[in-house]
């Protein structure tokens, strides 16, 4: 299971390799952290007990802090906690592409979209890029489009990688919603805010129509849509 | 001058691709002003639950409030005597500020749905593309035109 991460720069620094080293560095780093698929992660440790939360690194108890927040958020349909088991993952990888686009936003006039298996983290101050929706239904089209200068972008569905997100008050996956995107100021909370619209169903448009400085697109299993955060027609 | 490059990141092993390319893209300055981005949507907790476990405490939900916005309400998680979360749980969906927040990216349908390149399209969102899906991917496609 790999993630194919894509970045575009334009600008000054449009070149510039350094930056891009340090964006893979720090998504290694937490990877070797938070993965659930290495036995001697720090995660996979704290799972089976052999350490405790507060041995742990800071971003340890970050990201715990997170899902514990997008726990109540959600009313309990999102969880890191499975059948007693740990696993943040749904957690993890909005907050670590954040973090990881630290160094390009520390490049002068220059523009960048980093996007990781789909979800980016977009600063266009020259001039926004234009995002694509893709859809669930058929993966060679695009739904929808929306320009972004600065800000993120999460897609959460089951199109590729099949029923891999529940609903973690019933055990069950959700059947009424194809994907949920989702549009905020940090791709940490869009992230996980996309995934637990999703969870919830037929719930997920109006769940997200109630978070604070969010946009986004939900699509139904019928092919239907519902834009969340736009004015009505 | 512009750049998009790829990497897949499996558990461990990497593979890197790098491609460079022209555009008509200047490297002037930025001529516009970023619209802010919001906050995240609640006050931090405060609380200190222990490892493994859900967080404690039982939610309820505060009355009503008006504002010239419109209704607010937040949820209070309290465990024990102690208010270990703050969460927003309605917010105004009127005209006034909270436009101003949201309207900053609203999604657009298209009117028939567009092919990636048609719809001049930089990068695409998704729900989480592998290595696998992404070979027959939209956002590969616009990769590699991203070499010419």
């Amino acid at each position: 299971m790999g993630m194919p991460v894509s970045l575009a720069l334009r600008g000054r620094h449009a070149d510039d390799t350094a930056a891009w080293e340090q964006v893979l560095a720090e998504l290694r780093h937490v990877d070797a952290v938070f993965s659930t698929y290495r036995p001697e992660s720090v995660i996979s440790r704290l799972g089976r007990g052999e350490i405790t939360e507060d041995e742990c690194p800071p971003e340890v108890h970050e990201v715990l802090a997170l899902a514990r927040r997008a726990e109540r958020a959600s009313g309990g349909a999102f969880s890191a906690w499975r059948d007693g088991a740990l696993d943040p993952s749904g957690v993890v990888k909005g907050w670590a592409v954040e973090r990881a686009a630290a160094p390009l936003s520390a490049l002068a006039d220059t523009d960048f979209c980093l996007s990781a298996g789909g979800d980016m983290v977009c600063r266009g101050l020259e001039q926004p890029w234009r995002i694509g929706i893709e859809d669930p239904h058929d993966h060679t089209r695009v739904l929808a489009t929306l320009d972004v200068r600065v800000g993120a972008v999460a897609t959460s569905g089951t199109s590729r990688r099949g029923q891999h997100i529940a609903d973690a008050r019933t055990g069950r996956p959700p059947t009424a919603v194809a994907s949920v995107t989702v549009v905020a100021g940090r791709l940490t909370w869009a992230d996980i805010d996309a995934t637990a619209a999703y969870a919830q169903g037929a719930d997920a448009a109006a769940w997200l129509g109630h978070r604070v400085g969010r946009t986004g697109l939900v699509v139904w299993a019928d092919g239907s849509t519902t834009t969340v955060g736009g004015t009505a027609p | 001058m512009r750049r998009i490059v790829l990497l897949f990141l499996a558990t461990l092993a990497t593979v890197v691709l790098l491609f460079g390319y022209r555009t008509s893209t200047s490297s002037t300055m930025p001529s516009t002003v970023a619209v802010a981005a919001p906050a995240a949507a609640a006050a931090p907790s405060t609380g200190t639950p222990s490892a493994g476990t859900p967080s404690t405490g039982t939610p309820a939900a505060g009355t009503t409030a008006s504002t010239r916005w419109g209704p607010v309400q937040v949820q209070l998680t309290v465990a024990g005597k102690k208010i270990t979360a703050v969460d927003v749980v309605q917010y105004p969906n009127g005209n006034g500020r909270d436009q101003e927040i949201n309207s900053y990216a609203i999604p657009t349908l298209v009117q028939e749905t567009l092919s990636a390149q048609s719809a001049n399209i930089d990068m695409v969102s998704g729900a989480t593309v592998t290595s696998d899906g992404y070979l027959t991917s939209l956002q590969s496609a616009l990769d590699k035109a991203g070499i010419a």
